[in-house]
């Protein structure tokens, strides 16, 4: 009888093998993502050409080079330009953002009353962000302070004029300060005024979609900052004589006025992507029209849209600053308007004051597309379709 | 008493008029018309009031007068003893002109950045990232400054100017190059453009007949580069050469002859392209990605070189995704040309506020605004739809 000679059975596994020396490491990478062919090397070596030309003078630019401290024009200034810098030396002049800093951030809001701005801030930050984490609870009530209760305190601290507060008028305030005021406005009234007017352009009454319709398309067709000149010269003449229109409130309508709109439009997409037979169930459940929309259709349609409201919050952020073409101060308003001050006026505080505005509005538009693309995965329930 | 009100309601099959949605549809559009009417009626009383009380007559009469400010950069011959509508028409010209340029050079550099992002190259997807993320995430007009004041200004004086090959200079007063001088029999030159055309275009029929029919194929491409380049080369020499370049000249304080580029527009039309081409290469990379890469594969497998690959499978299907939002990003580059005002080119939104403080015509010049705007965006949308039909998918 022939045996079964099993005379090797292996009951571990093998140690795998390391990869060749061609595969991994350093120099496989190196081959893979930068010299994988003939154009690719090209390509890199172009790339490396281009980053030498640029990185280095830039960070001289901006750091070693750059003027830190100072009291005046002529830390920064060249000899020739009456300054202590020696010929030919360009760098950023950090002593002039330093020196203005306050200015950039609250305008000419008198000295003693800053501490209001700072409250108001302070409020914001604090009804904010307990907003944002998605895990505290109270999402209604905090809503609710934010949107409604805020503002009105936050109006009267600024505004002043009550309970001994001196009162500070409207063209003193500028720098960040407007900035965020006409965002957080325009923000908070172009997502209601979108979805009703989204809601108005769906509708299946005649006159409703027409007058949403037409009021959509003609704001989208025009540039922002005819929509404010509008605003800051046709709004005077609508209202009857004498009625006294504040110029930042102006602007804040043309802001708002101009992002709902955008905003209807983005809505308009989501309520599109609802499928009929949601509108169905909550019909023949019995919903009236605002319940329907309310509980069943916006939620979602909103839901699906997050990525491009968020983006439109980014690009409503970027709009406020043509408010300093029709003459308010805002960050970019004030930091063009110290170009010129004769105490700093050099060839370097433009080009450092645009480079502080644009890492203050880059920090604040990153972060809101970092903060969406969280909220996008976080909501995203597998619906996709 | 509800439950009585509904019993009663199944019982005759009739709802109460309250509660039917035609009747309620009417009553709420009655209440919206009569509550717009009468909001338009209150402004249009207030603005006529307004308009007595600051002596300003209403009407587009004011087009005809006198316009008394001067113009630098325009297009048309222009006088400040021009007509106000005159200058309306310089300001759109310059619109025109900066927002075509923008799209022309936002689309390639977008194009290309679109494709860099998706490059096998690490170091060049890494560039192309940090461009667009830059450009994405400051104001448009923040970069009209900052090549406005931050570069341009720092430019040399005109005694200095950069020089550049082929006659071109860059100073602070803005970027001169040769003026092209046409001679006599230059119009020769042109007829043999369109010739060449003519023929390159019945080459390319004629070439796709014969790949249709035998499978064959004609090098379209290398002839009609041969024809368009070499018959106009032609035609200009048998002309006798008559073209002749007025090359700027630097003078004591400043450079003569020559186009000039004002600083004005260069900044605003390099900064418009900058920012537009990061939103076109995001919609480009989209679009690209959108196009699953079974098709690519399928392609390769057919036998297709990556080249070809690109140019008939992917490209086309990745348009058709690409050209809805690449529409509103170039109506969006139009729209941000009114920006020019913070720099003071004279486009038709800092004209229109030129002539809107001289005359107080504050409506007549907003409704030229949005007429106009309005206009070029439908113009720009019917042209991008019929793009977009033609691009589309043919389902058969």
């Amino acid at each position: 009888m022939q045996e079964h000679d099993l005379s090797f059975v292996r009951t571990e596994m093998a140690i795998a093998e390391a990869p060749p020396r061609s595969a991994q490491g350093t120099g496989h990478w190196l081959r893979t993502n930068l010299f994988s062919s003939v154009t690719d090397s090209v390509l890199t070596i172009v790339g490396v050409v281009v980053l030498i030309l640029i990185i280095p003078p830039l960070v001289d630019w901006l750091f070693l080079s750059a003027q830190w401290t100072g009291t005046d024009r002529t830390f920064c200034a060249t000899t020739v330009q009456g300054g202590i810098r020696p010929d030919g030396w360009s760098g950023a002049c950090w002593a002039f953002v330093g020196d203005k800093l306050q200015q950039f951030i609250y305008g000419r809001y008198p000295f003693s009353e800053r501490w209001r701005v700072d409250l108001v801030a302070a409020l914001f930050v604090v009804l904010l962000v307990p907003l944002l984490i998605p895990k505290v609870p109270r999402k209604g009530l905090n809503a609710l302070l934010l949107f409604i209760i805020f503002p009105i305190v936050a109006f009267f601290l600024l505004l002043g004029g009550w309970f001994g507060l001196p009162h500070v008028e409207t063209p003193l305030w500028g720098g960040m300060m407007i900035t965020l005021i006409v965002s957080f406005v325009g923000i908070s009234a172009s997502l209601p005024c979108g979805i009703i007017l989204a809601l108005g352009r769906r509708s299946r009454l005649p006159v409703v979609k027409t007058v949403c319709v037409a009021f959509i398309e003609l704001i989208r067709g025009v540039p922002l900052i005819t929509v404010l000149f509008m605003a800051s010269v046709m709004l005077p003449l609508f209202l009857p004589a004498g009625t006294y229109f504040d110029k930042l409130l102006r602007a804040i309508v043309g802001v708002a006025i101009f992002a709902s709109a955008y905003m209807a439009e983005v809505i308009r997409g989501g309520l599109q992507a609802i499928p009929k037979g949601q509108f169905e169930g909550a019909d023949s459940l019995g919903l009236t029209y605002t319940q329907k929309m309310r509980l069943v259709i916006l939620p979602q349609a909103i839901k699906l849209v997050i990525p491009g409201i968020v983006s439109e919050f980014i690009g409503l952020f970027k709009d406020t600053t043509l408010v300093s073409i029709i003459g308010m101060f805002d960050l970019l308003g004030s930091v063009q308007q110290n170009f010129h001050d004769a105490t700093w006026a050099t060839a370097q505080t433009p080009m450092t004051g645009l480079v502080f505005a644009g890492f203050i509005y880059f920090v604040f538009c990153a972060g809101m597309s970092r903060y969406s693309m969280f909220m996008e995965r976080r909501l995203d329930t597998g619906h996709k379709r | 008493m509800a439950s009585q009100d509904t019993l009663r309601a199944v019982d005759t099959g009739k709802v109460s008029p309250l509660y039917d949605p035609k009747v309620r549809g009417i009553f709420f559009q009655g209440l919206l018309f009569v509550v717009l009417v009468g909001f338009i009626y209150w402004i249009i009383g207030n603005t006529v009031d307004n308009l007595e009380r600051a002596h300003i007559a209403s009407g587009f009469g004011f087009l005809n007068r006198r316009a008394g400010f001067d113009v630098s950069d325009a297009l048309i011959p222009f006088t400040s003893d021009s007509t106000i509508g005159r200058s309306l028409v310089v300001g759109i010209l310059n619109t025109l002109l900066v927002s075509v340029m923008g799209i022309v050079t936002a689309s390639i550099l977008g194009f290309l950045v679109g494709i860099g992002r998706l490059s096998t190259n690490w170091l060049i997807r890494k560039i192309c990232m940090v461009y667009v993320e830059i450009f994405r995430n400051i104001p448009v007009l923040l970069v009209i400054f900052f090549w406005y004041v931050g570069v341009l200004s720092v430019l040399p004086q005109p005694r200095q100017s950069i020089h550049f090959p082929l006659g071109m200079f860059l100073n602070s007063r803005g970027f001169y190059f040769p003026r092209f001088v046409w001679g006599e029999h230059a119009w020769l030159v042109g007829v043999a453009l369109v010739i060449a055309i003519a023929l390159a275009v019945f080459v390319k029929v004629k070439a796709t007949q014969r790949q249709m029919a035998t499978g064959q194929q004609f090098p379209v491409l290398w002839t009609s580069v041969a024809l368009i380049v070499g018959l106009p080369a032609l035609a200009f020499l048998l002309a006798g050469l008559p073209l002749s370049f007025e090359v700027p000249k630097l003078s004591t304080f400043n450079l003569n002859g020559g186009v000039q580029v004002k600083p004005e527009l260069l900044s605003l039309y390099l900064s418009l392209s900058f920012y537009t081409a990061a939103f076109i290469a995001e919609i480009v990379r989209a679009g690209i990605m959108g196009v699953p890469h079974g098709q690519s594969e399928a392609s390769y497998a057919l036998g297709l070189r990556p080249g070809t690959t690109l140019r008939l499978v992917v490209v086309p299907q990745a348009l058709r995704i690409i050209i809805p939002p690449l529409t509103s990003q170039y109506l969006n580059l139009m729209k941000n040309s009114s920006l020019a005002v913070a720099i003071g080119y004279a486009d038709l939104v800092a004209i229109g506020g030129t002539v809107l403080n001289q005359t107080g015509q504050a409506i007549e010049i907003v409704a030229i605004w949005m007429a106009v705007y309005l206009g070029l965006s439908l113009l720009v949308s019917i042209f991008m739809n019929w793009f977009n039909a033609k691009m589309a998918l043919v389902e058969r």
